[in-house]
């Protein structure tokens, strides 16, 4: 009905245009007009949608794409297979393995300690873990992922995966280690590997390998693991992955896999090593055998050692300290970084000086009282033997090792000119080993001392050079000091007839992909400027120690031909070093020098030992070089020393001399 | 009507009857076009539920429901409607008192009221009641209303507004306060008024700003102005649902092939982002595609709101016509970043039954208002 009335009303308002129809008209009308702007703004929204549609999907494209693209994509570095070290006969030294570790990535975790408490229910973690997991924390940067435990066995990676989803923030990684075998012996050489801390960081950009060290979480730290690093490292492949949100990797897009690191052949023979580090017993000190044709480093001791295994991961602090606060300094690089006086094993060589320089002539002897007195002082130098050694040419002075004489060469040279000829053979220079950290030692002359002695701390009288520092240096005491590495490396000069080579301790470096080996070549670093009769007779002397002089006994009924000489180093320097009473005495004593080469007449090694306050070198260091000579030069087959040799029989004279 | 339905009609009589009567106040072009936009909500939903079919058939279902709502409502006349609103009005008032006094707290927003059987959203039903009271309220004045009629009819908009603002759920209160101003608005308020509105507005910005919003509300306006400050934070659902609509491109990334979508990069994508996901997918063709869907659905509906019999009818079809275009503007808006983060579902596309029972039931008074619109005329 209402509605019958509505239209005819409506229907009125046509024919009769009354108000109230007008007024329902003029209603619509305004409606719709309403509508129609409602619709219109409608419409503009929509196209401002539209226009917004083509700006983000058209102009801005590339952008999101790439946005897009850099959210969906993850490039994962993959470290690269670290180089193999083995020694000369391919007995590997160190090596990598893969093994899982358990790693947290602090910055995804609330409650690390709680964490840690939790996965201590799943996984045996120590508090040494703890401890050395708290200490990676400070190292670090808290968005990486660090190891809590290494080495997990497989049940524990079972347990882990298992328990997985309540531990945000902790994962399972297969990660790269490395592994040296044998440990203490050799550990000098080989060095170790650690975890890169910022200064690695500051040499890897320096190197501008910045972005090849993007998956490598070790650097080597000492040793041939340093100075090869480039080598041994690799390339890093890269692999394209597709991560969700949650940076879970989907699936992987592409892969350019990683070249493995180098592998080196050490000239070392790691036998020989053994049985050189073996002869040393408990006592401290150096050896360094070099193959004289080559350079070769054959064997490098460093007594006493440390495991290199226990820097891997990072050392704990009980380990750490007891390495560092030990008063062996296990730590110490003897051959490279320990200096100490030649003692008499300097003598052959200032012989070869005073030959080449024609101050003496081998047949030239001086009468020995058992001491020696500059003219004008009453001060005598003394010989070790009370009484002197009567007449002694040169071929006696090296064989007896007679002060005296060196006392009345010293006397007659000019220290600088000694300086020169001793730094031809390499003395108080760097040898160029391939491994850092080397010395120079000390070859005084009188520029070195104004050096060594200026500034306001010392007087004129300091500085000058006295004849005084002439004849202690004479005899190899004095300011003289010098590493074992630059001994044997004067040796080997020697036993090569004065021709040097730089001695290395890489022999190859092999790519691992080709099998190509790229050789070392030996280098000849010089020849010494001195007549070859000149050498064969400080030869032949380095022989008649080993035959009758100051060795002789130990050589005595050797099986091969050498030359050698004993040296006896004051220890000078221990003021103010507090060690226990009973320990001082040993401390005090002399160190034992011996430096050798072997077979005589055609020398493929030559070597310099150093035992620290071992005392004669005679007693202490000569036995142990003729271990390693026997066993270089015959082997493990050599008959044992009961076995007798014709003519090998000879009267040591004198051995008690130095 | 009973007469003529025997037991003497055939089988295929009875089959065309029931037809008749089911179509009777269907709007093809409405539906169709409703559908449409389901079907597309259907697919890409497919997609964003990473090819779970379950979700897809349990929103089939909510269809089925929702047409179900639809035809019901399409059969009840305006009249019937205009009856109910006050009633209606008035229960979802005192509903909304029952949230503030003994709602269920969700998500930090006392939202919900627990019925025992069912927990129920009184300011869904607000969003169809106050449209419809204020629809009958001006009816039941026509053709001599004041500004005072204004005024009361603002209070009617304001009481809901405030107590759904304080559950707080601001994307809901400027819905219904939107929808109760579209009714005012083609009621005639004066644009006078309106100017005045929009300069008070503007003024009270400041104090809005201040006193009215809370911390995260704020938040989610600073973050739109600026989605860098924080892209990890409050800014990173509108940076990752840019990045996927941008790197869709022109024609897309092609269905299940949106990295954004199946990365998990993009947050909510079943629900009030699921356009970001058809944005990657589909691209720039797709969205056109789909605007034009909406233009032809909401021009339908203005068409059938212009022709409207009843100034009840007309208002009411007018405001659920200007709200459905609302709640799509501001969904694709915010998805696309051209708006601050609000949860409005995109109509007939987002998951979720209710939002697709509610968008159809509104479907329902459109076509009730179109099927009624020949009645002055016979």
């Amino acid at each position: 009905m209402r509605r019958l009335f509505a239209s005819r009303r409506r229907d009125a308002g046509t024919h009769f245009s009354g108000p109230e129809m007008r007024n329902a008209e003029r209603e619509v009308f305004h409606f719709r007009r309403r509508l129609v702007i409602a619709a219109t703004l409608a419409l503009f929204a929509f196209a401002g949608l539209f226009a917004r549609f083509v700006y983000l999907q058209v102009v801005q494209h590339e952008h999101y794409r790439t946005l897009a693209e850099s959210n969906r994509v993850a490039i994962i570095p993959i470290a690269p297979n670290r180089g193999v070290i083995t020694d000369r006969n391919g007995i590997v030294l160190a090596q990598s393995y893969s093994a899982y570790t358990l790693e947290l990535t602090p910055s995804k975790i609330a409650d690390l300690e709680a964490t840690i408490d939790e996965l201590a229910t799943i996984v045996d973690i120590q508090p040494r873990d703890r401890r050395r997991f708290r200490k990676l924390l400070d190292e670090s940067k808290n968005f990486e992922s660090m190891p809590l435990r290494t080495r997990l066995t497989d049940e524990e990676v079972a347990r882990f995966a298992v328990a997985r989803y309540r531990f945000p923030g902790v994962e399972i990684k297969a990660r790269l280690f490395r592994q040296y075998p044998y440990g203490e012996i050799a550990s000098h050489v080989i060095g170790y590997i650690g975890r890169i801390n910022d200064r690695d960081l500051q040499r890897i950009a320096d190197w501008d390998e910045t972005a090849n060290y993007k998956g490598s979480d070790y650097i080597g730290k000492v040793g041939v693991e340093l100075s090869y690093e480039r080598e041994l490292h690799g390339t890093t492949g890269v692999e394209e992955v597709e991560v969700d949100a949650g940076g879970r990797a989907v699936r992987t897009l592409s892969r350019t896999p990683p070249v493995s690191g180098d592998n080196l052949r050490l000239s070392l023979d790691i036998k020989l090593q053994e049985v050189a580090e073996a002869a040393f017993g408990d006592r401290r000190g150096a050896l360094v055998a070099i193959d004289p044709t080559t350079g070769d480093i054959l064997a490098f001791v460093s007594r006493p050692g440390y495991d290199p295994n226990l820097f891997v991961e990072g050392i704990d602090s009980a380990n750490w300290d007891a390495l560092n606060n030990s008063p062996d300094k296990p730590l110490l690089n003897r051959p490279l970084r320990g200096a100490y006086p030649p003692g008499s094993t300097i003598k052959p060589f200032l012989a070869l000086g005073a030959l080449a320089s024609g101050r003496r002539t081998p047949r030239q002897a001086i009468s020995d009282p058992g001491y020696f007195q500059l003219p004008g002082s009453s001060y005598r130098f003394r010989d070790d033997k009370p009484g002197g050694h009567g007449s002694v040419d040169m071929y006696r002075s090296i064989v007896v090792s007679c002060d005296t004489y060196y006392y009345v060469l010293a006397s007659e040279t000019d220290i600088d000119d000694t300086a020169r000829f001793l730094g031809e053979l390499g003395f108080g220079r760097k040898t160029d080993v391939d491994i850092e950290g080397e010395l120079t030692g000390t070859l005084p002359s009188r520029a070195w001392k104004r050096a060594r002695f200026a500034g306001e701390k010392y007087r004129e009288e300091h500085r000058k050079w006295y004849l005084g520092d002439s004849i202690s240096a004479g005899i190899g005491q004095g300011y003289n000091s010098f590493t074992p590495m630059q001994l044997a490396h004067a040796m080997a000069t020697i036993a090569n007839d004065g021709v040097a080579f730089r001695p290395h301790l890489v022999k190859e470096i092999v790519d691992v992909a080709t099998g190509e080996a790229r050789r070392v070549a030996p280098t000849p670093t010089g020849r010494l400027d001195v007549k070859p009769e000149h050498i064969a007779f400080i030869k032949n002397a380095f022989v008649g120690v080993n035959k009758e002089g100051t060795s002789a006994r130990a050589f005595a009924d050797a099986k091969f031909t050498s030359g050698g000489k004993t040296g006896t180093a004051q220890v000078f320097s221990l003021k103010g070093e507090k060690y226990l009473a009973h320990k001082v005495d040993e401390r005090l004593r002399d160190h034992a020098w011996f430096i050798a080469y072997a077979p005589a007449d055609k020398p493929s090694i030559a070597l310099a030992v150093l035992v620290e306050n071992g005392g004669f070198g005679a007693q202490a260091a000569a036995p142990i070089a003729r271990k390693v000579l026997e066993y270089h030069l015959l082997g493990r087959t050599a008959p044992g020393p009961a076995a007798t040799m014709p003519g090998a029989a000879h009267d040591a004279d004198d051995d008690e001399s130095d | 009507m009973k007469a003529i339905a025997t037991s003497r009609m055939s089988a295929g009589e009875i089959a065309s009857r029931v037809w008749e009567v089911l179509t009777r106040n269907l709007d093809p072009f409405l539906f169709t076009c409703a559908l449409a936009l389901t079907g597309v909500g259907l697919v890409t939903l497919f997609s964003a539920a990473d090819q779970n079919i379950a979700r897809v058939t349990s929103q089939a279902g909510s269809l089925c429901l929702a047409i179900v709502a639809m035809w019901l409502v399409s059969n009840v006349p305006p009249q019937a409607l205009a009856r109910a609103a006050a009633p209606l009005y008035v229960a979802a008032i005192l509903l909304l008192v029952g949230v503030a006094l003994f709602g269920v707290v969700v998500n930090g927003s006392r939202r919900w009221l627990n019925l025992g059987v069912a927990r129920i959203q009184p300011s869904e039903l607000m969003k169809i009641a106050l449209p419809m009271m204020l629809a009958w309220y001006f009816q039941k004045f026509e053709g001599r209303i004041r500004w005072h009629d204004f005024v009361i009819a603002t209070i009617l908009i304001v009481i809901p507004v405030y107590l759904i603002k304080r559950q707080p759920d601001l994307g809901t209160a400027l819905l219904i306060a939107a929808s109760g101003f579209y009714v005012l608005f083609l009621a005639g308020l004066s644009w006078k008024v309106i100017g005045g509105l929009c300069a008070a507005a503007a003024a009270a910005g400041p104090f809005i700003w201040t006193s009215l919003l809370h911390d995260y509300q704020r938040e989610r306006v600073l973050t739109f102005i600026d989605p860098g400050r924080d892209p990890l934070g409050a800014g990173y659902h509108s940076s990752q649902a840019s990045i996927a609509i941008g790197s869709g491109g022109v024609i897309g990334k092609g269905w299940l092939n949106g990295t954004q979508t199946h990365l998990d990069f993009l947050p909510e994508r079943h629900t009030d982002f699921i356009f970001a996901v058809f944005g990657e997918e589909f691209g720039l063709i797709g969205n056109a595609l789909l605007l034009l869907l909406y233009v032809l659905l909401i021009g339908r509906a203005m068409v059938i709101t212009a022709n409207a019999s009843t100034l009840f009818a007309r208002l009411l079809s007018g405001a659920v016509t200007l709200l459905l275009f609302t709640k799509a503007f501001v969904n694709m808006g915010m998805v696309s970043g051209v708006l601050p983060v609000v949860g409005v579902p995109l109509p007939f596309v987002s998951y979720g039954g209710t939002t697709l029972v509610s968008m159809f039931i509104g479907l329902g008074v459109l076509m009730s208002v179109q099927a009624n619109r020949k009645l002055v005329r016979t």
